[in-house]
């Protein structure tokens, strides 16, 4: 016979309803309501809780403010991609484990798809497209070019967010530093070969 | 006639070169535009709701709740209540949504409910004594059956086997009732009942798939001189495409389809789509820009994919984007099957190879697959072997790169290099001593051999088995050879020549990464004398003329043929119109540095556009296809070798084996653009670590289900364990005039053989099969410590 | 991933309030990044989630004569590269640039390294965090065990601990500071990771309305440790087998040990075998093969993953002679 498929959902149905959300809060709740928005008491204070509908979500990417309506589930990289069509950043694993979707937040590289939209509000988001001046390639792009750094082409605008972020940190680094520097993306053509001179060349050049 | 041929090497002045390819900076900036990338104002969003069971029969789907939910536009049952799913992942039903949390919320509404049935997911060993002859046929062998083979091919089965079951009435109607083709259930009623017969699940899940003899294999190990056997192989892989497979679709208009389906095969796409969703192919538009990643795992419309045009369909034509998530990636959407082998391998004390015996088995999924090419490369002259197919439930397989070739290197190489170790012999020099039996291009790889061994600094380096250790680090050297065909695929080109001086080029073909757009431009600019920059290339669309799918190492050879062709004919065509211009005969003209001039008096000439405008008002397209007879030489080839080195370091106390050197010495005919023709092979090599030292689809037997469809424990090299690649291509004479020939495939064989025989060389004792794992080597070590 | 309702408190007590008292509904965004991969594969399926990035108190990095107390939101990075971090503490400086990669750093907190759930790979396929079949049979005894404990597993739990930082913690004696509705509390960290023996529990200490706040390294004076990885890859893996060793000598004799090794039960595994075997002995290879031998004698591996027994007690060995020969 059938048998519950551990995947499958735990409780039936599926968004949540507004009523379960009340249900769980462990504290009175004490609002209406407004655009996914309402209120809860917690340790005697009043705070604001987000959704599980959507809500006004304001992102600022490559300098520019972008004002979206989004459920509190998107992630920065589904916003980037879906709604804003923002696309330079790629879906590959979306857990946080190969790097295609390599952004910089407060000038760090990080995992688009590891950070939730909501909560990027009011910190800077980079992403590869910002990184042209015009028609002219970044240094680390030229870099990637000369070295036939990509094959396919879908970890490279990932990796060349995190060399960029890499370089700025460590402008003159070692083989070793480049390793370790670049371990968080994965390419499957293999260009990594191309990767490691496009790299030693910014280094010598000391971009 | 046009002269075709390929210009002689000091005319060249891009064909050969290192050029960079035309399309990186869009891919450096994130402009290039993937499948994956494709959005459209009000597209949906697919999901597919896949079986969390290796093999059950789906008994009913109740898909209410996801059709009334908000925001669900279309719900489509892919398989039907009483069909047998094959694999954990295969594809139940399928929902279009206005955006992607919706859709999954959707599929977690559907209730499936399953029947549950025996799986196998394992590929070890066969067990002693199945793989005959097929018994009888149970229920469940029935409905297999059908999932494998037409309703008239199981009939025959059917009628051939016998069942296993009573034909009551009760079980004919649920065949019946789960829709078995009326000719099974003939068959059925007819067949002859064999109640005593065991459950032929084992009948069923292992086939004897061949038997091979050749020479006297019995005689020649009676009277060898030295004999080696061991055990290889390599399991299970998957493709790992980094995007993911899937499309988006969409009708304009109730008759038309278009689809952006990420693709190894334009041109081919319409032609697959056609029959399912019942519209010509004529109808169907395919485009695609780039592709994120193939490896062979895509050349079909998959199920998902006219599950998306079926969705869209069902939303009144909007485009519907249905991409695979990584995990199903992983399970469902290409997978190399594995090989292994027990192998004995007989030869004189001098090396020379004189019998082999072998019993392989191995799994591509449900279809179970073939015998790879063992031995390989090596004509050996006496030989039996026979081949032992496990069908299981683990999913299908795809083509991966080389299909077949670098299991087949894995045995057959490490087979040779046990029987060197075994002779106290240089594999080097065994190799070398029995190249008279691999065919045709033994000399090259005598050159080859050559080069590799100087590159590698093989003569200093290599030790006996177990020779050069330091603490607990094992240093060794490793070495195979491979050969591929890549003879050109039929592609079609359209080049035009417009009045203005542009020109463009348009073809059905598509960019995998390898560098096929760089090349394209770089044919025509030199057959035109123009810079690349002057050309525009457009490919990827079904609108544009047909190039065939690039697979097999055939997309370089095909795409450089026709455009050299039609490039050559237009550029005659211009010489004609503009002749009279210059005073002179067409055939006195020639194309250099943007001009058209005389070659005998390069004075009078005239610039590239002043001779354009000689074309009038019409634009002047030329069609060049291959392959073309009438229009020779053959410009493309077919048969490339290669030889590989690997250095390898192993800490004897964890296991962990690392590359440190590799060095592969390729020959692929004339070459387009030596710069990306080098990076397929610094990919290959890349590739080929991976796949030595990490890569493995694990299945459970457990609970069926693929345990590692994700990239932490699916587990690919990365930037810090890639050492020193060295890559040398043959260039010049002896392999510039064979013409043009496919180079994607043939250096991704070697890597595992060379590295497996290196970590063999460092520890002195063989690990049987790939990946070579720290648990892997730790046990060889024990195991060797014990005997 | 499931719908779900999202906070952003400002203060601790703030917090605590918006938590509940049962595992599940209600979940703590810190970095996030073990978080929302649990919940894409909706292992994890919270209704509501409290970021608490917002609470300042939780961030920063102190340093006093008592020792260094870590803000429990302080990224793997920002750590890594704390001037105190590399020069009092180097084996913990060396065990967060192994941890995961550079865009995981950048994200990742230290609190929420403490509190990442295991990747045994049945509970990442939904099998639970104690993964039976429907007959009851127990996946990890009798399934693919390779990555799983050999150590503490002779109970329902026989995941492997996955933090790679937490034994070179533990080695250098770390608290960890909770608040909770009742107020605050601090244990030692090696007390915060227990065994669970439910599907209900979970593989730590904390409560479903506990937060970390902090986490407290005392002074390490002229301690030597060491922290040693095996993993297959060179970066961005999981690792096969962890130690952590500090030692307090005096001269070249041990005074006291710590010996911790990680990615062999379902908790940081200190060893008290092997650090009696160091006590009073001067570190040779001997004395510290003798002592990884003691830290690993009660391994009981399953059926395949008798190779991490070797690798385990390599780690111990190599954690040991590395601490022993490097600075303090």
């Amino acid at each position: 016979m059938p048998e519950n498929d551990p995947k499958q959902p735990h409780d039936e149905g599926s968004g949540v309803s507004r009523r379960e959300f009340l249900k769980i809060s462990s504290i009175s709740v004490a609002a209406v309501p407004i655009m996914g928005t309402h209120v809860v008491e917690a340790a005697g204070e009043p705070v604001k809780v987000y959704g599980p509908g959507k809500v006004p979500v304001e992102l600022t990417i490559n300098g520019k403010k972008h004002a979206l309506q989004l459920e509190p589930r998107v992630t920065l990289l589904d916003a980037l991609r879906d709604h804003l069509e923002i696309t330079g950043a790629k879906r590959v694993c979306d857990r946080g484990e190969c790097g295609a979707c390599t952004v910089l937040m407060d000038g760090k590289a990080v995992y688009a798809c590891a950070v939730l939209a909501i909560e990027t509000q009011g910190r800077p988001i980079t992403t590869v497209e910002s990184l042209m001046q015009g028609e002219l390639l970044h240094p680390v792009q030229q870099a990637f070019v000369d070295n036939d750094a990509s094959q396919c082409g879908f970890c490279t605008p990932g990796f060349v967010v995190a060399a960029k972020a890499f370089l700025d940190k460590h402008p003159q680094p070692t083989a070793e530093d480049i390793r370790r520097g670049l371990s968080g993306n994965f390419c499957r053509c293999g260009t990594y070969h191309g990767i490691q001179q496009a790299i030693a060349q910014m280094a010598q050049k000391g971009v | 006639m046009p002269d075709y041929s390929w210009p002689a090497a000091e005319q060249r002045t891009l064909i050969g070169k290192r050029v960079s390819r035309v399309d990186a900076p869009l891919k450096v900036s994130g402009r290039a535009k993937y499948s994956y990338d494709y959005t459209r104002p009000g597209m949906l969003f697919g999901k597919i709701l896949r079986s969390p069971y290796a093999k059950a029969r789906i008994v009913s789907i109740d898909t209410s709740a996801a059709e009334k939910m908000p925001g669900v536009k279309a719900v489509e049952i892919i398989q039907k209540p009483g069909t047998t799913v094959q694999w954990a992942g295969d594809e139940i039903v399928g929902v279009a949504a206005v955006d992607e949390p919706t859709a999954e919320d959707a599929i977690r509404v559907i209730k499936v409910q399953y029947q549950q049935l025996p799986h196998l997911v394992s590929d070890a060993e066969p067990p002693a004594g199945v793989g005959g002859v097929p018994g009888p046929m149970s229920e469940d062998d029935i409905w297999d059956a059908t999932d494998l083979m037409s309703p008239p091919q199981v009939a025959s089965q059917v009628s051939q086997l016998g069942v296993t079951f009573k034909a009551s009435p009760d079980v004919i109607d649920e065949f019946k009732k789960f829709g078995l083709p009326a000719e099974i259930v003939e068959a059925i009623q007819k067949a002859a009942y064999h109640p005593l017969a065991e459950s032929s699940h084992s009948a069923s899940w292992y086939q004897k798939a061949s038997a091979l003899h050749q020479g006297d294999p019995d005689k020649a190990f009676a009277g060898a001189e030295a004999v080696s056997e061991g055990l290889y192989g390599a399991p299970v892989i998957t493709h790992c495409c980094l995007e993911t497979h899937g499309s988006t679709a969409e009708w304009p208009d109730k008759d038309h389809l278009l689809v952006h389906l990420s693709t190894q095969n334009v041109s081919g796409i319409p032609g697959q789509m056609a029959e399912p969703l019942g519209l010509p192919a004529a109808n169907i538009r395919q485009q695609q820009d780039h592709i994120g990643g193939g490896f062979g795992s895509k050349f079909a419309a998959d199920r998902w994919d006219i599950t998306a045009a079926r969705l869209s369909k069902k939303a009144g034509g909007k485009p519907v984007r249905m991409m695979l998530e990584r995990d199903s990636e992983l399970q469902v959407a290409g997978a190399r099957p594995s090989a292994y082998a027990r192998v004995k391998v007989a030869a004189k004390t001098d090396g020379t190879l004189t019998a082999w015996h072998s019993e392989s088995w191995g799994t591509g999924g449900p279809g179970g697959g073939g015998m790879p090419p063992i031995p390989y490369l090596f004509n050996i002259p006496n030989q039996h072997k026979e081949h032992t197919a496990i069908r299981n439930n683990i999913g299908p397989a795809r083509a991966w790169r080389a299909p077949n070739h670098p299991q087949a290197a894995a045995i057959t190489m490490c087979a040779l290099d046990d029987l060197a170790a075994k002779l106290n012999l240089d594999p080097l020099e065994l190799f070398r001593k029995n190249l008279g039996i691999t065919g045709p291009r033994a000399e090259n790889y005598r050159e080859e051999f050559a080069i590799a061994a100087d590159l590698m600094g093989w003569k200093d380096k290599w030790r006996g088995r177990g020779q050069d250790r330091s603490g607990s680090v094992a240093r060794g050297l490793g070495l195979s050879i491979h050969t591929w065909g890549g003879r050109g695929h039929s592609s079609d080109c359209d080049l035009t020549l417009h009045p203005d001086g542009s020109v463009d080029i348009k073809l059905g073909s598509q960019d995998l990464g390898t560098g096929t757009r760089t090349c394209i431009l770089m044919v025509a600019a030199e057959t035109l004398g123009l810079p690349i920059e002057a050309i525009s290339l457009y490919i990827g669309d079904t609108m544009y003329p047909p190039s065939g799918g690039s697979g097999g190492s055939t997309t370089i050879g095909g795409v450089s043929s026709s455009t050299r062709r039609a490039a050559v004919d237009a550029r005659e065509g211009l010489f004609t119109k503009v002749a009279p211009a210059l005073n002179a005969q067409p055939a006195d003209l020639e194309c250099v540095n943007g001009t058209v001039r005389v070659k005998s008096d390069p004075s009078r000439s005239l610039s590239w556009k002043q001779a354009c405008s000689k074309l009038g008002a019409v634009p002047l397209t030329a069609r060049g296809k291959n392959p073309d007879k009438s229009k020779p030489p053959d410009l493309t080839n077919s048969g490339v070798g290669g030889v590989q080195m690997a250095e390898v370091e192993v800490d004897t106390d964890t296991g962990v084996a690392k590359v440190k050197k590799i060095v592969a010495v390729q020959d692929c005919g004339l070459i387009i653009d030596l710069k990306t023709a080098e990076s397929q092979c610094y990919g290959a090599l890349i590739m080929g670590i991976t796949y030595a030292l990490y890569e493995e689809k694990i299945m459970d037997q457990l609970t069926g289900r693929m345990l590692n469809p994700n990239m932490q424990f699916y587990r690919l090299a990365g930037i810090s364990d890639i050492p020193e690649l060295v890559v040398h291509m043959m260039t010049g004479k002896g392999y510039d005039e064979r013409g043009v020939i496919g180079l994607g495939e043939p250096p991704v064989i070697s890597p595992g053989a060379a590295i497996s025989n290196a970590v063999a060389n460092a520890i002195g004792v063989r690990v049987p099969f790939l990946p070579l794992t720290p648990d892997r080597v730790l046990k060889a070590l024990a195991d060797h410590n014990l005997d | 991933m499931r719908a779900f309702e999202y906070a952003t408190p400002q203060t601790k007590e703030q917090a605590v309030g918006l938590l509940g008292t049962k595992w599940g509904p209600i979940a703590v965004l810190a970095g996030g990044t073990d978080l929302l991969a649990l919940m894409k594969d909706d292992v994890e399926q919270p209704k509501r989630l409290v970021n608490i990035k917002d609470i300042k108190e939780l961030h920063g990095v102190t340093s006093s004569a008592q020792g260094l107390r870590i803000g429990a939101l302080t990224t793997l990075g920002d750590l890594a590269d704390n001037a105190n971090v590399l020069q009092d503490y180097p084996a913990l400086a060396e065990a967060l640039n192994d941890a995961a990669s550079p865009q995981i750093r950048n994200l990742a907190t230290l609190g929420g390294n403490l509190c990442q759930r295991p990747r045994c790979w049945y509970f990442r396929n939904g099998f639970g965090l104690l993964p039976k079949d429907k007959v009851g049979k127990d996946l990890v005894a009798e399934g693919d065990n390779r990555f799983h404990a050999i150590l503490g597993n002779s109970g329902p739990a026989k995941f492997v601990s996955p933090s790679t930082i937490v034994p070179t913690l533990i080695a250098y004696g770390a608290k960890v500071r909770l608040a909770g509705p009742k107020g605050n509390r601090e244990l030692p960290l090696e007390k915060f990771y227990v065994i669970p023996k439910t599907d209900t529990e979970r593989e730590h200490d904390l409560r479903p309305n506990e937060i970390i706040t902090e986490v407290f390294i005392p002074a390490a004076g002229g301690m030597r440790a060491a922290h040693y990885e095996i993993r297959q890859k060179a970066a961005f893996d999981w690792p096969l087998a962890v130690a952590a060793v500090a030692l307090n000598l005096s001269g070249s004799k041990v005074l006291s040990a710590r010996v911790v090794l990680g990615y062999v039960a379902p908790v940081p595994w200190p060893s008290p075998e092997a650090e009696q075997a160091l006590a009073g002995k001067v570190i040779s290879e001997d004395v510290a093969k003798a002592a990884a031998d003691a830290a690993l004698q009660k391994a009981q591996p399953f059926t395949h993953n008798s190779y991490k027994v070797q690798l385990a007690r390599v780690a111990v060995k190599r954690a040991i002679l590395k601490a022993a020969g490097g600075a303090a």
